[in-house]
């Protein structure tokens, strides 16, 4: 047993309203920066659709993640290290920039500046890399919000594997949901595994897994191998990028800016410990379904004095310890089993769960059966399909997401007989296999969901990897290379690329 | 002059390119990379960086493997100076075809498609065509070379690359009387050597050094790394 310790992130879907704020801020924070302009480090998508970049989910055409080969053994589903070397001068799995979508501003400064006309002045789009005219736009980051676009071209969302699809497309059984996306910072990272100039790595305190700027060179083969597509290649720096959880911010014990601006509170930050020695046992279970399983198995119990004593001698902090056994992700993904990792099958064990939603009854005869008599509707009769569901939560295995849900109806109706009829009535909480106090502590957890609750993050201690005496007079956090801002100009050796002018609008 | 330009100047390019190459291996590492623009766009990229990389790749080994053998070690072997200046001549005439016409793909893609012309800079394109005239240069030699098929202009040329490593002082002398197009190919050679450290040539270095590393120096496939400090301050 090698314990490492993790920050896990689970992300309440039942509660997301799919405000983008994540987005927004975290594109402020982190993203506002010639060359990735098109880059999302975290974004919110509307489902059924195709995502973004489009067509994410699809690893046929996409070669993104890891695949099992006939000896049972790992590896890139690109290829094995000599394919992945063999595809450095022309990479056939990269997207094009066009497959997320080209980057745009609008002319806002012609609204001020036109001169007197017939029409009212407009402000129209122009590229951010050309700084060419853009006659039309044809995607943008969140092109199918609240499913814009037609049933046709949102229906191959990959999701819809093994489900009568074209129901789903007439409007008296259409349904939607909201599914924010950041990376992963997988246990078993595909991305850290494709890069041949080992840039990229996990952190073995936090997990978190960061590209090394100064040893990245650039040959964007994270970008294909990542099944999330939540690498990017800054076309300005020459280099990939991707979500640092805010490392800075966690580091001090705060939530991400994602996370600490989430208006509708649906995300969740804790510390999960594991075994190290067991992850490439369960990324290789021979069935896509038993992945899911197999992750959990990977999670160590933080109440095991066993573990603890395990954990200790690994010199993981009690602080640490003690937020383990506080930690929302462990009650979500173990005790209650009602997050999922988002797409199992990839084999990456991404650390980014989901807690899938609840959504109308499709049945209004059974919807008039629930809240009178403790009676809950069959989730089967849920708008959204369950195996829909399972495609992206469990590989398709249908039976953990009906309990999940099941579970979150029982805590309604438990806490609904509670305030309005004053009765805890323990026959809900049995039936879903639970107990009454398990289920207030779900409410207060899920439903609730107050600050200290959601977030659990011990601060780093700077004591074990820092000599303070090393960092007085030092420059704090930068880029890149030393004190500098990581793009030099006038460096000797070439800057980044030239900063484009953006034209303005001729009179 | 010609001492200077072939006796004097290829330590002058030899020594700026190492000691350069260290520099801003050491200095600045942020900028040591492809420069790749395939995300920008895909059209012409396949074909051309293939082309021209492979193109590229095996006129390098045989220049190197060509030029610094000792000639004992072919004579040794019982090949012919006219046989190898042979082989020279067509593997390195596909080669060069190769890589010219990638060349040209990735020349026509970088001046005319919009996104790669408005983010390309000086040293991007005056690179891509020094290449370029490089691979011409190197081209045209095989009419001269076809001129006289014994092999015995090739055995100078293995004289003056050995003699600069061994610190021949009399190098230059052995390519005296050789074709200017010869002369010329030799000069753009070394200022493409003068100029590596400074441009995104520098890849090529970490071709082989990641290559290398990855698949031999990284057991399995994951990297974690530990902020703990291995050595306590004393």
């Amino acid at each position: 047993m090698k314990v490492r310790a993790q920050i896990g992130m689970v992300l309440n879907l039942d509660k997301c309203i799919g405000c983008h704020t994540c987005s927004v801020t975290c594109k402020n924070v982190w993203t506002s920066r010639d060359g990735v302009e098109y880059a999302w480090f975290n974004n919110v998508e509307t489902k059924p659709g195709t995502g973004y970049p489009t067509d994410w989910e699809n690893q046929d055409r996409w070669n993104g993640g890891w695949v099992r080969t006939k000896s049972g053994k790992l590896q890139p589903k690109q290829g094995a290290k000599w394919r992945i070397l063999a595809n450095l001068f022309a990479n056939p799995d990269l997207p094009e920039i066009d497959d997320y979508y080209e980057p745009f501003d609008f002319d806002y400064d012609h609204l001020k500046s036109a001169p007197e006309m017939k029409a009212f002045p407009t402000a129209r789009p122009r590229s951010k890399i050309t700084g060419e005219r853009i006659e039309k736009i044809e995607k943008g980051p969140n092109w199918e919000e609240i499913l814009g676009g037609e049933f046709a071209k949102r229906s191959e969302d990959y999701n819809f594997e093994g489900v009568q699809k074209q129901i789903y497309g007439e409007y008296e059984n259409t349904f939607m949901m909201y599914l924010p996306r950041l990376c992963e910072h997988c246990l078993n990272p595909a991305c850290a595994a494709s890069c041949p100039s080992g840039a990229i790595y996990k952190r073995e305190e936090d997990g978190i897994v960061l590209i090394d700027q100064e040893k990245c060179r650039g040959w964007r083969m994270c970008v294909s191998g990542c099944p999330y597509k939540k690498v990017y290649y800054n076309w300005s720096t020459g280099k990939s990028e991707k979500c640092t959880l805010c490392y800075p911010r966690i580091e001090s014990g705060n939530p991400t800016v994602c996370s600490e601006t989430c208006v509708g509170r649906i995300r969740y930050l804790g510390v999960m410990l594991y075994d190290a020695d067991k992850i490439s046992e369960a990324a290789s279970v021979e069935d896509t379904t038993d992945l899911y399983d197999a992750q959990l198995g990977v999670f160590l119990d933080p109440n095991d004095p066993e573990v603890i004593r395990a954990a200790r001698a690994e010199g993981i902090p009690e602080d640490w310890l003690s937020a383990a056994q506080q930690s929302p992700i462990w009650k979500m993904a173990m005790e209650w089993k009602v997050a999922f990792p988002l797409h199992p099958e990839y084999r990456t064990l991404p650390m980014v769960w989901y807690i899938p939603p609840l959504s109308p009854i499709q049945n209004a005869a059974e919807a008039g059966a629930i809240g009178t008599d403790g009676e809950m509707p069959d989730v089967r009769n849920l708008r959204i399909p369950l195996r829909y569901l399972a495609n992206m939560l469990t590989a398709g295995d249908e039976a953990p997401v009906a309990t999940a849900l099941e579970r979150m109806l029982a805590m309604r109706a438990y806490m609904r007989a509670k305030t309005v009829d004053g009765i805890n009535d323990e026959a809900i909480a049995a039936k879903v296999g639970l107990n009454g106090r398990m289920i207030e502590d779900m409410y207060k957890i899920m439903a609730l969901a107050d600050y200290e609750d959601r977030f659990v993050i011990p601060t780093t201690h700077r004591e074990q990897v820092e000599d303070a005496y090393d960092l007085r007079g030092g420059c704090g956090f930068t880029d890149s290379n030393g004190c500098s801002t990581g793009i030099s100009s006038g460096s000797l050796f070439g800057g980044g690329k030239k900063p484009l002018k953006m034209p303005q609008e001729v009179r | 002059m010609h001492n200077f330009l072939f006796g004097i100047y290829p330590y002058i390019a030899l020594a700026v390119l190492v000691i350069g190459s260290i520099a801003r291996y050491d200095r600045d590492p942020f900028t040591w990379k492809t420069s790749s623009s395939q995300l920008l766009r895909r059209k012409q990229l396949i074909w051309g960086s293939i082309l021209f990389h492979v193109g590229v790749l095996v006129i390098f080994f045989g220049h190197l493997i060509g030029l610094l053998t000792p000639i004992a070690v072919f004579d040794a072997l019982g090949i012919s100076h006219g046989a190898k200046q042979l082989l020279a001549v067509v593997a390195g005439g596909i080669a060069g075809v190769m890589a010219l016409i990638g060349g040209l793909l990735l020349f026509h893609r970088r001046w005319t498609d919009p996104r790669i012309r408005s983010t390309s800079t000086f040293a991007d394109n005056a690179i891509l065509l020094l290449l370029l005239a490089q691979l011409v240069l190197g081209l045209s030699t095989i009419f001269v070379s076809l001129q006289h098929l014994d092999g015995h202009e090739m055995t100078l040329f293995m004289s003056w690359a050995q003699g600069i490593f061994a610190f021949d002082p009399n190098a230059a002398g052995y390519i005296e009387n050789s074709a200017l197009i010869f002369k010329l190919h030799l000069f753009l050679g070394l200022t493409i050597f003068l100029v590596f450290p400074f441009t995104r040539l520098v890849h090529i270095l970490s071709g082989f050094g990641a290559s290398l590393r990855y698949l031999f120096n990284r057991p399995g496939y994951q990297i974690v790394r530990s902020r703990k400090r291995r050595h306590p301050a004393e």
